[in-house]
């Protein structure tokens, strides 16, 4: 599981990074998404990777913890995917303003 | 508690959030009403840090005040600390707040929707990154002033403000991204958020962990450089921040010092080789950023291009003295700071009143009132206020002395700020730096070069303004937009005259930020509130 959770995080980012680096501003947009979810994932990850584990402890007595897995870094993605969300909403908010503006899609705002 | 209360460590997050969410409530027209809650929100911000700035150092008895959110014992959860350090940086944007808003009372919170509510929340993320004690909590308040930052920076709009803010807004948000990425492997590694708990950790690790961990902190580092604008991360900076309209550029000055406290903070908690994490890559982007904005300073055609410049200068400076590490030093670097800051505020305010007369800025204005149904001729005149007499006199004076302190001539700040580095470096008790003395020499004469260059910058642009226009002008400005300014003026001259005081205040922060330990034993060993037993079981 290690080797696909890797490699989905390595191509997303790969993508996203390349897509970034276009000067089209919906290229940047969606670059931007792809990285957050490759850093999402990333995130994840840190927690450790278990399979069948629930993350949140029941009882309220002794419980062996190694039995769960840890629940911090789903709350952080969590986190991350809204702010990710919200500012990518807002981005695109720019984009389609200065798309009216300047007349281009270019980032820059002209061709060239 | 015989000071202060315990809760007011929040007050600074609570209240600008409370005050901005209520303004949402009410219609732009209501101006006057969003005006004063503003006002009584940063006068309340700026009582708050004097009197948190009482408790931590003025008080017979300093302690840093550490506030456990939801009482949770203190490594779990979220807590806020406000040390001597924070409280500076609170006390600071509070007093730079202040002007900011009131000139843009005037003329510039017309330009756009919602400009309060920004604005406060922009004092909500700006204060929280300064309290928090959490490394994701400090993500978080990063987000937050940011995304004010990106309505405030397009605020009043224009085709040249959309095309910066693009800019703007795309690296910060790949920063933002690299923040997570940086946050994680540091959870990775450590298993905590908590600053003082990674920085207890840090010492213990074994293994990959080790390598790890600083590798997530060096990517935090470079999202701290990027919104400090150290070269090469920087070249997004000058196009955004003289784009910005002439009040959010002011309180973007503070904005930029946000990556600076961040950025000690952290590498001071680290545990290093004789030395703070990674001060000599600091070191260097220091002085390259030095001479990116000391030329960028002679080149600047605009004054507001030279104004981003000289918070590029200031970053520069303050990056350098950091990388030597050296208590006196950090001292005299945090003077700077201070009164770098709001001499560049000042200078943004300033610069907005000399060129929009000429400016492409006020013509973009002009559009963008219309299309919010405002600014009609006649509208302006009896909105534009009482006008100053001899104001062009008024203004020169103000430009004199913000470029005094700019500059670093005696009698003001700049100067005495300069001299605190330049004795911790190489005055008397500097020979335990000896290893060092390569680096001492080059911040000292780059701290003199970058003084030289403003000096050439600032009179050539004093003599061009002032005393030889190309066609004579006398600037409509009234007395509420140059208020601001001579506040400014008068904070800085207030700062000069009480150096004594403030130095030995800011002696004490830099022992406190390069003995860690102090820190760390007040968070780990904050006490949780007893419950009162009358309520409840």
């Amino acid at each position: 599981m290690e080797l696909v959770i890797a490699a989905a995080i390595g191509v997303l980012a790969g993508s996203g990074v390349w897509l970034i680096l276009r000067p089209r501003t919906y290229q940047l947009v969606i670059g931007l998404a792809l990285l957050s979810y490759a850093v999402n994932l990333f995130i994840f990850s840190m927690g450790r990777l278990r399979v069948n584990a629930p993350p949140v402890l029941e009882g309220s007595g002794a419980v062996d913890v190694t039995a769960y897995t840890d629940p911090l870094p789903q709350a952080l993605v969590l986190t991350a995917i809204v702010i990710s969300f919200a500012t990518t909403a807002l981005f695109l908010v720019v984009i389609i303003v200065a798309r009216g503006l300047t007349g281009t899609d270019h980032v820059d705002g002209k061709e060239g | 508690m015989p000071v202060s209360p315990p809760h007011l460590v929040i007050a600074p997050i609570i209240i600008p959030l409370a005050l901005g969410a209520l303004m949402l409530f009410f219609e732009d027209r209501e101006r006057r009403l969003k005006l004063a809650l503003s006002l009584v929100s940063v006068a309340t911000l700026l009582a708050v840090s004097i009197s948190l700035l009482m408790r931590v150092h003025f008080d017979a008895q300093p302690v840093m005040a550490v506030y456990l959110l939801g009482n949770w014992p203190a490594p779990i959860a979220i807590n806020l600390v406000a040390d001597r350090f924070s409280v500076v940086m609170l006390l600071l944007t509070a007093t730079l707040a202040l002007p900011a808003l009131l000139f843009a009372a005037e003329r510039w919170e017309r330009a756009g929707a919602h400009f309060y509510s920004l604005f406060q929340f922009l004092l909500v993320g700006l204060n929280g990154a300064f309290l928090t004690g959490d490394l994701f909590n400090l993500f978080v308040f990063f987000e937050v002033l940011l995304a004010a930052s990106y309505g405030l920076a397009l605020h009043g709009g224009g085709p040249l403000r959309v095309r910066a803010g693009l800019h703007y807004i795309a690296v910060n948000l790949v920063a933002s991204l690299i923040f997570l990425i940086g946050i994680a492997m540091v959870f990775g590694a450590t298993g905590s958020l908590n600053m003082a708990e990674i920085a207890m950790r840090a010492e213990g690790l074994e293994g990959f962990a080790q390598p790890a961990l600083y590798a997530g902190l060096a990517l935090v580092a470079l999202v701290f450089l990027v919104k400090a604008g150290m070269w090469p991360l920087s070249f997004w900076l000058v196009p955004a921040y003289s784009a910005a309209a002439g009040p959010v550029s002011a309180i973007f000055a503070v904005l930029s010092k946000v990556g600076v406290y961040a950025l000690l903070r952290l590498a001071l908690l680290l545990p290093g080789e004789g030395a703070a994490f990674g001060s000599t890559l600091i070191f260097i982007g220091g002085v390259g950023t030095l001479t990116f904005s000391c030329l960028g300073v002679l080149a600047s055609q605009s004054l507001k291009r030279a104004a981003a410049y000289f918070i590029l200068m200031s970053s520069g400076t303050l990056l350098a003295a950091f990388g030597i590490s050296h208590p006196a030093g950090t001292a005299g670097a945090l003077f700077y700071l201070i009164s770098s800051t709001l001499a560049v505020g000042g200078f943004f305010l300033l610069v907005e009143l000399l060129e929009r007369e000429q400016d492409t800025a006020s013509e973009v204005l002009a559009v963008t009132l219309e299309a919010y149904g405002e600014g009609e001729e006649e509208d302006e005149e009896e909105e534009v206020g009482q006008i100053m007499p001899g104001a062009l006199a008024v203004l020169g004076v103000a430009f004199g002395l913000l470029a005094l302190v700019l500059i670093g001539f005696p009698p003001l700040s700049g100067f005495l700020s300069k001299f605190a580095i330049l004795t911790a470096i190489l005055g008397p008790g500097a020979e335990e730096l000896a290893g060092q003395s390569t680096m001492r020499n080059i911040l000292a004469s780059f701290l003199i070069i970058s003084g030289v260059v403003a000096l050439i910058a600032l009179t050539r642009t004093g003599i061009r303004t002032f005393w030889a226009p190309v066609e004579p002008f006398n600037p409509r400005v009234t007395v509420l937009e140059t208020a601001p300014i001579l506040f400014l003026v008068a904070a800085l001259v207030v700062l000069s005259v009480m150096t004594g005081p403030v130095m030995e205040l800011l002696l004490a922060t830099a022992e406190d930020l390069h003995q860690p330990s102090r820190y760390l034993d007040a968070v780990l060993g904050a006490e949780r509130v007893q419950p009162s037993s009358e309520r409840g079981p």
